[in-house]
């Protein structure tokens, strides 16, 4: 008995410290994270279709999928890009780390302005791509598909300079279409009409800024926001509201992968595998296997991978090209295998649609150098149509096309046009 | 002013080895080093009025032959003949000392004759396997990526060896080659004090234990040396360490290599991926078409090059490069020759060890993993004025020892550290050489935050890194790297810090000039 009453205190602290840590660990019962603005878009999610999204839930479609395409094309879409994974670098030398890091030119990126840029790894291969914005001399946002902080931080070894994710703090938004800018004219942004396609400023918005840039991923005219998380419902709904008699629309992934691909923007993971996720050795990349080899300059000082890049050019071991692919018929040509002399198999189609803007059947394809390179005759893909439970087996043939696929002036006009 | 074809940063002797042969390919070659005198830690350095001793590495025991032969070391007077041969003294507190003598311990006394049968047998296995490693241990790591034939020939020429061995021994190989030293000793021996001698030899200078995993590779590591031709042997070089480093110099000096002393190298100056010279830290540039690091490689990429010229992936690897040391040396200025118990004239003048049993070595590991230093050392001790009287005052003694385990990070900080860990040194060696406190008229202790400042190694560690299996071979500094060259074209490293490893061998200087001369650099 005494015994007992001795061990009972211990038995309640144990209790408790379990208790505390069951309540800390509460994550695990949400499956997918909702982003800041979920509470808007699940108002809105009538086909409830969702996916993960780098650990979040991320609509594939919320209403209709074909109306949320012409969305994008004929109106104004709003697409949650708060799941993209986002860096702040800041810091005397982050021109410098980044520099290093990516393959781009950082030195010629000037405040206020983006570019589209990728990194690779001492090998070459790409880890993945995304979009650096300037947003002072001594502060950049890099914005990926893949997560990289313990990359980002050892690269930082020997630069003085922070790097912080920032996904979760900042909200991101990508206003896209042809009324994109008189929405963002009619919510009040006073000279949004001055971004050209690439640049970016800070506006007022509810007591904070929304920094603003004339970027996407669709091809179209259109914007990207970024807020802080807590500012980011009030965002919405003051583009909501601005945008009601322009047609503005909540849209999902699926209506922004076919406007990507239209486009001839390549997806990290669907297109190409990315290096830290290649299990098999011959998955991996380098930038002039996947259309990536115009960001490279030689000329701009050392950077991850040149040594390896420069050596591969100069041996010819670039094994593989990633090309656009117009095909024969109306039927996409999704996951299809690309044959040489419609026998030997050469590359996999990795993204295609018929594309209603281009009126032509697109995709996007990985080929086996000289196939897609010097060698560009006699292509077929393989596509089976599945027809009331039965595939036909439909050999196409494919000639290699120039990206994009679309080229729509409205993109880039100036000013934006006021539809 | 002269132009040179290759600058070799650091005057160690891997320095003066790399440089010797390049010039001796005609090449005109520069050796920039920081500190007034070349050597690095295989100087003779004055430590007290009259007391010379020498500076971290105090017993030569793996000179590579094919560089002796490519620099005609012989002629710059490095010779030794069979009776320079030095014994290996196990002592004992309490009774007679047991001796190794010959080329490790050909001939054993002071043990049962069972002992000296089973050790007859050990011996020869350990040298056997050692053989099977040693092609490894001195030339280039093999190149997996892009091997040559006459690398492929000679791997081949090592499966060859190891079938030789036949089968039985072949698998005994096997399964001994990652082994810790103590289950290995206990399977064949009984001495405490013999293996007490083995336990320490395989862990001295590194990090391990000898119940650590992997710690029988130290003592292949030490037996793959040799000396006049014997496996295992050891000698003390007449006048110090510093007279193996003057031969070298001197074959340097006659192959034509200029040396520049008290010249610190601040950078290494790269354009478009290439090292193309140095910047020295008055500002002067200096510019080759070869740039041979012998200094540590860490050093090497962290602050002479920077990382803002290499890819992230290759600084990851050079950060992880372990190199915090765990030996202290120790040397003292002595009125009169110490006198150890059980000891003959002849052992006194021999590499004496404390380290009374596996047991004892380890318990002296134990503490260093945690940031203290073992209360009571384990070490080796050399009387090197005994054979050389050139080296003390008449009548006064030199003494060398190298003491473990002194971690480099030490909890309590060295400054609050060393005059404790002094006194823990000195009280091991007077309970084996009694009065010899009283004879101190100097004592210099380096630890290794004393090393890594005097001799600029980082973490103090004498091999540039830890040897041990992760570190090794094709993994040594770097995985990917091993062989000498490094991602920057006209860049090369040649310290300890690569392949094979420490000890005052010369391979890393001769094989990394060989490698340049390959490649045409």
């Amino acid at each position: 008995m005494a015994q007992a009453t001795r061990k009972k205190p211990v038995a309640n602290t144990a209790n408790a410290a379990v208790s505390a840590r069951i309540v800390a660990q509460g994550h695990f019962r949400t499956l997918r994270l909702g982003t800041p603005f979920q509470p808007r878009l699940d108002a809105l999610a009538k086909t409830q279709d969702w996916y993960n999204w780098a650990g979040y839930r991320a609509p594939h479609s919320l209403w209709d999928e074909e109306l949320e395409y012409f969305a994008i094309r004929s109106q104004a879409a709003l697409f949650d890009i708060s799941p993209m994974t986002k860096y702040r670098i800041e810091g005397p030398d982050a021109e410098a780390l980044l520099n290093r890091v990516t393959l781009r030119d950082v030195t010629k990126l000037k405040p206020g302005r983006v570019h589209y840029t990728a990194w690779c790894d001492d090998e070459g291969f790409v880890l993945d791509d995304g979009t650096l914005f300037r947003l002072s001399p001594t502060r950049f946002r890099l914005c990926s598909q893949e997560r990289h902080l313990p990359w980002l931080l050892d690269s930082a070894i020997g630069f003085d300079v922070i790097v912080q994710e920032e996904t979760e703090a900042v909200a991101g938004l990508a206003l896209q279409g042809p009324t994109s800018f008189a929405v963002l004219r009619d919510a009040g942004f006073a000279g949004v009409e001055k971004l050209k396609v690439f640049d970016l400023a800070d506006f007022p918005h509810d007591g904070g800024t929304v920094s603003i840039s004339r970027t996407g991923f669709t091809g179209d005219l259109g914007y990207e926001l970024f807020v802080p998380a807590d500012k980011s419902l009030s965002l919405w709904d003051r583009l909501m509201t601005a945008g009601e008699l322009r047609g503005i629309r909540a849209i999902g992934y699926t209506a922004l992968n076919r406007a990507r691909l239209e486009a001839g923007l390549i997806v990290a993971n669907a297109d190409f595998t990315t290096a830290e996720h290649a299990i098999r050795a011959d998955r991996l990349r380098r930038p002039d296997e996947i259309g990536l080899g115009f960001m490279i300059d030689p000329e701009k000082g050392h950077f991850n991978g040149r040594r390896a890049i420069l050596e591969a050019r100069a041996k010819r071991k670039l094994r593989h090209v990633l090309v656009g692919l117009e095909i024969e018929g109306n039927i996409p040509a999704e996951h299809a295998i690309v044959y040489y002399k419609k026998s030997q198999e050469v590359g996999l189609v990795s993204a295609a649609m018929w594309s209603p803007m281009a009126k032509r059947n697109i995709a996007i394809a990985s080929l086996e150098r000289p196939y897609g390179d010097t060698l560009v005759e006699d292509l077929w893909v393989e596509i089976y149509a599945m027809r009331e439970l039965q595939y036909q087996k439909l050999m196409k043939r494919a000639k290699v096309v120039a990206r994009p696929f679309i080229k729509l002036d409205r993109r880039t006009a100036n000013p934006p046009a006021d539809f | 002013m002269t132009s040179f074809d290759a600058i070799v940063i650091g005057g160690g002797h891997n320095g003066l080895v790399a440089a010797a042969t390049l010039a001796k390919t005609g090449r005109k070659v520069l050796v920039l080093e920081a500190a007034k005198d070349v050597g690095g830690a295989a100087r003779t350095e004055e430590f007290a009025p009259g007391f010379r001793v020498s500076s971290v590495a105090h017993v030569l025991n793996r000179l590579h032959p094919e560089m002796v032969r490519t620099l005609e070391l012989e002629k710059h007077g490095l010779q030794f003949a069979r009776t320079d041969f030095l014994p290996s003294v196990a002592l004992s507190r309490d009774g007679p000392a047991l001796m190794l003598h010959g080329a490790y311990g050909e001939v054993l006394t002071g043990a049962s004759s069972s002992e000296q049968s089973a050790w007859k047998e050990l011996r020869a296995q350990l040298l056997r396997y050692a053989g099977i490693l040693k092609p490894f241990l001195s030339r280039r790591a093999p190149d997996l990526a892009g091997m040559s034939l006459l690398e492929t020939a000679s791997l081949g020429q090592t499966a060859l060896a190891l079938k030789k061995l036949g089968k039985e021994d072949m698998r005994d190989f096997l399964r001994v080659l990652l082994m810790n030293v103590a289950d290995l000793l206990d399977e064949q021996l009984e001495d405490d004090r013999l293996k007490g001698l083995l336990a320490f030899d395989a862990t001295l200078g590194s990090h391990l234990g000898p119940r650590s995993p992997t710690s029988l590779l130290g003592l292949y590591y030490r037996l793959a040396g040799e000396t006049g031709g014997a496996a295992g042997a050891q000698v003390l070089p007449r006048g110090g360490m510093g007279a193996v480093v003057a031969a070298i110099r001197a074959a340097a000096e006659k192959a034509g290599v200029t040396i520049r002393t008290s010249v610190a190298v601040a950078k290494i100056i790269v354009e478009k991926g290439r090292a193309v010279g140095v910047a020295l830290d008055t500002g002067e540039e200096l510019r080759a078409r070869t740039i041979v690091s012998a200094i540590n490689p860490a050093t090497t990429f962290r602050d002479l090059v920077g990382p803002r010229e290499i890819d992230t992936g290759f600084v990851r690897k050079v950060k992880n490069i372990r190199m915090k040391g765990d030996a202290a040396k120790l040397n003292l200025a002595l009125d009169r020759p110490p006198q150890f118990g059980g000891v003959d004239a002849a052992g006194q003048k021999g590499r004496l060890v404390i380290a009374p049993s596996p047991d004892h070595v380890e318990r002296a590991f134990n503490p260093s993993k945690y940031g203290e230093f073992s209360p009571e050392p384990v070490m080796e001790i050399t009387l090197p004025s005994l054979a050389d009287p050139s080296l003390a005052p008449d009548g006064a003694c030199v003494l060398s020892a190298v003491v473990q385990y002194a971690p480099y990070a030490l909890k309590e900080g060295w400054d609050a550290g060393k005059p404790k860990f002094l006194r823990a040194v000195m009280a091991q060696l007077e309970a084996y050489a009694p009065g010899i406190g009283k004879s101190v008229v100097h004592a210099e202790l380096l630890t290794p935050a004393d090393i890594e400042t005097r001799y600029r190694m980082p973490g103090g560690h004498w091999h540039h890194g830890e040897l041990q299996a992760d570190q090794m071979l094709i993994s040594r500094p770097v995985s990917g790297w091993s062989g000498y060259d490094t991602p920057l074209e006209g860049l090369f490293l040649a310290s300890a810090g690569s392949h094979p490893g420490g000890g005052v061998s010369g391979a890393p200087g001769l094989n990394a000039a060989r490698r340049i001369i390959a490649m045409k650099g």
